[in-house]
């Protein structure tokens, strides 16, 4: 991978940022970029002289306020936001369920290994986008995502079919998530940082699956993956937010991404 | 050479010899033990190296054709690995095993159908034959007599078909909904990899590069490198030490690297 991109130093002490691109396979090579103002619209990046690549690397609409709301943008960055916007939630819901009473006398030990497993790579997921969107970001004071609060409503956390039965249905929706945003991603760089997740992702969604039902074929489903293509579910964010958006309650928008 | 070097490797590992449970039987390849005991495998040597290599399916351009080509040869390998398996009895009739394989071998048939079509059909020029598969890899496995033998195997060759896709990734960015229907099957194997994985005992995801128990030293290629604990300049070994922060990520192989792997198999 070659790939050039132009970033503009907005917040030099941010280190890590460089240290970020050069090792997701970008180069910064300079500061060339300009941010089109401080209103509603500083959230896209202008630049005649670089058009085609920001198009590609990173211009359109980035995360940030908008109009008041926080909206997860519609560049690479913006799919990435996304992204961490549900593995915040995947996080959150594991340790609230190892945290939970009960954890070690309601779940089989083999519940709990897997369980404790999947805590922890959420957990690791969760901070992972967080340091690298801190990096990436132009102007990560305003547009990184903001740590998101959840509700599970009436959840028992104690209950081992309700646990497991929310997870699968995470597992399988985070599947279904990257599955259909891969292709909003311009830089092949994010795009095999997605996929190295995404295939985690779907290994929880079969071990809860197993979990749940083991002597069967449910781990693959023909609920998940069609039986007559062999492809598995995948879906716009509308979509994936419409479902994971009964868990969350900080407010925040979509309106750049399908 | 790969050949010369996967049995070479068989030679060296210490196989366990007796017979327990299914989960302890794993370090088992009793017939693997029994085939190096009759020497069988120097006199079959030459003969296999030769045709082995004469055979060898080459790497595929970095393009969304060369992506999709390679997907369906590892595609062909593992539709036919399990339609030998369900129809040689090997797998245990009735229970959990025989479920999960036939829904596996459905999904990879399907992929095989799929993956034809994405190239333009059978008539096209993008299309590539069935190559013709050795699963004994000259007599060195018995996967169809000796169950604990084709785990290993299906084990191997669902790690390797999710790396493979990974690693195919961005040649298919340029043709999004190529792109998209290989996610859809990349996913798939994962759910696949993490099952198989579970029936032979181990967790559903890749510790460091760990092949796990009873595997051959000659599956190692398709773990190595997956022990990667830097992801873009995040440490992922920070939280929670370096075997979780591994396991939350899974890593590609590059086209060489799965070409290499298919062709322990092709003759």
């Amino acid at each position: 991978m070659r790939n050039v991109v132009k970033i503009q130093e907005v917040q030099p002490s941010l280190t890590d940022r460089r240290k970020f691109l050069k090792i997701s396979g970008l180069t910064i090579v300079g500061t060339g970029l300009l941010l089109a103002g401080c209103n509603n619209d500083e959230n896209v990046i202008a630049s005649a002289s670089n058009s085609n690549l920001k198009s590609k690397y990173g211009g359109g609409h980035f995360p940030g306020i908008k109009d008041g709301v926080f909206d997860l943008g519609g560049n690479d960055l913006g799919v990435l936001t996304y992204a961490y916007a549900l593995e915040q939630l995947e996080a959150d819901f594991y340790t609230k369920v190892v945290n939970a009473n009960g954890f070690t006398t309601n779940f089989t030990a083999e519940d709990q290994q897997v369980l404790t497993d999947l805590y922890h790579h959420e957990v690791i997921h969760r901070e992972f986008f967080k340091a690298a969107l801190s990096g990436a970001l132009p102007n990560p004071t305003s547009q990184l995502l903001p740590n998101l609060a959840f509700d599970y409503g009436s959840l028992n956390f104690s209950n081992r079919d309700q646990v497991l039965a929310t997870a699968k249905a995470l597992e399988d929706t985070g599947v279904a998530a990257y599955n259909g945003a891969g292709r909003l991603i311009s830089n092949p760089g994010y795009l095999l940082l997605a996929g190295k997740i995404v295939s985690v992702e779907a290994r929880h969604a079969s071990a809860i699956r197993s979990l749940i039902n083991p002597n069967s074929k449910d781990f693959a489903g023909d609920d998940v993956v069609n039986p007559t293509t062999g492809l598995d579910v995948k879906k716009n964010p509308s979509e994936v937010l419409a479902i994971a958006g009964g868990f969350i309650t900080t407010n925040f928008t979509a309106l750049y991404l399908p | 050479m790969n050949i010369l070097k996967f049995i070479e490797s068989f030679a060296n590992e210490s196989l366990m010899q007796n017979k327990g449970s299914r989960r302890e039987s794993f370090g088992q390849f009793s017939q693997l033990g029994k085939n190096l005991a009759l020497a069988s495998i120097p006199f079959g040597l030459s003969s296999l190296t030769n045709s082995a290599y004469a055979a060898d399916i080459t790497p595929t351009p970095s393009t969304p054709i060369g992506a999709l080509q390679l997907a369906l040869t590892l595609e062909y390998l593992e539709k036919e690995f399990y339609i030998m398996g369900l129809e040689s009895g090997v797998i245990p009739k009735g229970g959990r095993d025989e479920k999960v394989f036939m829904q596996i071998s459905d999904h990879e048939t399907d992929h095989v159908s799929f993956l034809i079509n994405g190239l333009g059909g059978i008539g096209s020029p993008n299309f590539v034959a069935k190559p013709t598969f050795d699963f004994t890899v000259g007599g060195a496995f018995a996967p169809f007599n000796d169950y604990p033998t084709f785990l290993a195997l299906a084990q191997a060759f669902e790690d390797t078909g999710v790396r493979a896709y990974k690693g195919q990734a961005a040649n298919l960015i340029s043709t999004p909904d190529l792109l998209t229907a290989a996610l859809q099957i990349h996913s798939v194997e994962a759910r696949h990899a993490s099952e198989v994985r579970r029936l032979r005992g181990l967790k559903g995801w890749i510790t460091l590069n760990e092949r796990g128990a009873g595997m051959p030293a000659a599956t190692q290629a398709v773990y190595n490198g997956e022990e990667l604990t830097t992801q873009a300049g995040y440490n992922t070994a920070a939280l929670f030490g370096a075997a979780a922060g591994s396991e939350a990520y899974d890593e590609p192989l590059t086209t060489q690297e799965t070409v290499a792997i298919a062709n322990l198999f092709i003759v």
